[in-house]
């Protein structure tokens, strides 16, 4: 039997048992956490399926940044768990229909219908010089060129319209001028004076 | 000698392979972890005689041993957990931290095909866990349920994920030169001379990179997580012994892999500065992986050389830094390059 089939239960074991503790656990931080660890072990099944490129941007995007700014987010609230917890019977009837709800659907869409082995066979295994971030840009920037172009504008409309919600002008607040401290000069802050050197009286002798 | 190769032969092949490939580990990990611990004392010696002092000189010849007393010490020092720390994440906070400074170096080439793991994606491989190193302070800070501990913690996280951009956009710049993510290949593409390599080309990249490495790596100017004067040590406040000692470990395994990264990039990596020239001949007995070295121990000297040489950066201009003029530089430079493989611009884009 190779290794590969193996690796593969286990990184699948360890992403729904990771997936199912950042719904169960109470405190946030460990579901943060958690949310990493399901991200690193959904990497390491995209690694079996040589999708290298999208298993690296995962963890890069995902575990070291996205979730950086999540934690830091979380450990800064103070959150008491008592509140969060009543009324779990009371939601219940609604939480569970919408849980089911969601599993139909997703057992249509990713059902033996979509994703059986006739649709979707067991991909062929590629030699060593195969590379996935290669073949990823040249579709990208080929074939898909418009829809990513379309995506990449998408995105920076997004980041101009956060940058417009959070900035407000606020008159009263005193900013420094780095370029005005650099070019300050010794004769702009401090003026040399000359004094005569007083007289005292000299009690000593 | 027919035994020990009846032996390994009986072995599966399988079987033979991970061996072969742990051996290689331990021979990437050991030297490494023995240059973090000379790096401690070339720190101590070369701060100490740029403030004209002597440096530790006890311990050994020459204080040579200092290291291995530190060591030794930290050993046998108490792990102390605060009360209400959360205990499991308190003691996996600096192996996290330690962990992407030595998994970084699998993909690392000390000479022409000399590497654990020649993969195509090398570049993204580095850049994904150079990001992750962040985890290790991150948590360590949660988990020891203290204010100082936390607010290191927060610090060190805006500011490694500002400098990490930098740093990412810097790599790309590096990728768009040298036209491959594999780090061997990135090398060869600087083969040629000294003015072949990327740091002329690329200058202000590599400026950049270096600069976000010291940054990244939270060593001083910049190394307000720590922050002795303000927060009495930041995010390891709560730590002793052999914990603490991780997140030294931690600490100069990224510096040695900043100094291998940036000699890679813009450097030539394991290529010979005589190239091209007419001493190129003479010093052909050189190894490659003598050059690499090299190049590391001079960067490796600037950030001990920064630490004796300049005050903390106050937090906001480390922030302004990394946002308002490495970013825009980077950008700016990505476009500069591209224009400059468009018009073939010698002797690099040619």
């Amino acid at each position: 039997m190779s290794i590969e089939p193996v690796l593969f239960y286990i990184f699948s074991a360890v992403l729904v048992t990771a997936a199912a503790l950042v719904v169960v656990v109470r405190n946030p931080v460990h579901a943060a956490l958690f949310l990493i660890l399901a991200f690193f072990t959904s990497a390491a099944i995209w690694l079996l399926l040589e999708a290298e490129f999208l298993a690296i941007v995962l963890v890069l995007v995902y575990v070291g940044a996205v979730m950086v700014l999540f934690l830091f987010v979380v450990m800064m609230l103070d959150i008491n768990l008592t509140p969060l917890r009543e009324g779990f019977i009371r939601y219940l009837p609604v939480g569970v229909a919408v849980a089911v709800i969601v599993l139909l659907e997703m057992a249509v869409v990713v059902g033996p219908g979509n994703f059986g082995l006739e649709q979707m066979p067991a991909p062929p295994r590629h030699g060593a010089d195969y590379s996935n971030t290669e073949e990823l840009g040249a579709i990208l920037y080929t074939v898909y060129a418009y829809p990513f172009e379309i995506a990449a504008v998408i995105l920076l409309v997004a980041i101009v319209a956060a940058i417009t919600l959070t900035m407000r002008r606020r008159p009263q607040a005193k900013y420094q001028n780095p370029a005005e401290q650099v070019l300050v000069r010794r004769d702009d802050r401090v003026r040399m004076v000359k004094m005569e050197a007083e007289k005292g009286e000299n009690k000593e002798q | 000698m027919d035994i020990l190769l009846a032996i390994w032969n009986s072995i599966p092949e399988d079987i033979q392979t991970l061996l072969v490939i742990i051996l290689k580990i331990v021979a990437i990990v050991v030297p490494i972890m023995l240059s973090v611990a000379y790096l401690t004392l070339a720190e101590r010696k070369v701060i100490g005689y740029v403030q004209v002092r002597i440096g530790p000189n006890r311990v050994g010849p020459r204080g040579l041993l200092q290291p291995i007393a530190d060591g030794i010490k930290l050993v046998f020092k108490e792990v102390i957990v605060p009360s209400r720390a959360n205990r499991f994440l308190f003691l996996v906070a600096p192996l996290l931290a330690l962990a992407p400074a030595l998994a970084a170096w699998a993909v690392m080439p000390f000479d022409d095909g000399m590497v654990l793991a020649d993969i195509n994606a090398g570049l993204l491989y580095i850049l994904a866990l150079t990001s992750l190193s962040v985890y290790g302070i991150i948590i360590a800070g949660w988990a020891s349920n203290s204010k100082y501990a936390l607010l290191g913690a927060l610090r060190s996280a805006a500011q490694v994920v500002a400098y990490e951009i930098a740093m990412g956009f810097a790599l790309v710049v590096v990728l768009m030169a040298a036209g491959s993510l594999n780090l061997g290949d990135i090398v060869r593409a600087q083969e040629g001379s000294l003015i072949h390599w990327f740091w002329l080309p690329l200058l202000p990249m590599f400026v950049v990179y270096f600069l976000s490495g010291v940054a990244e790596t939270n060593r001083a100017p910049f190394d307000v997580a720590e922050g002795e004067s303000e927060i009495v040590a930041g995010f390891h406040v709560e730590y002793s012994g052999m914990a603490f000692a991780l997140f030294f470990l931690a600490e100069y395994a990224n510096m040695i892999l900043i100094a291998a990264l940036t000699s890679v990039m813009f450097l030539g990596g394991w290529l010979s500065p005589f190239q091209g020239t007419f001493l190129e001949s003479t010093f052909a007995w050189v190894p490659g992986i003598a050059w690499l070295l090299g190049k590391m121990a001079v960067f490796l000297f600037l950030f001990l050389w920064f630490r004796a040489t300049f005050p903390r950066y106050r937090y906001d201009q480390i922030m302004r830094l990394g946002w308002k003029v490495f970013i825009p530089l980077t950008i700016v430079w990505i476009l500069v390059t591209g224009v400059a493989i468009l018009g073939e611009l010698g002797p690099w884009f040619d």
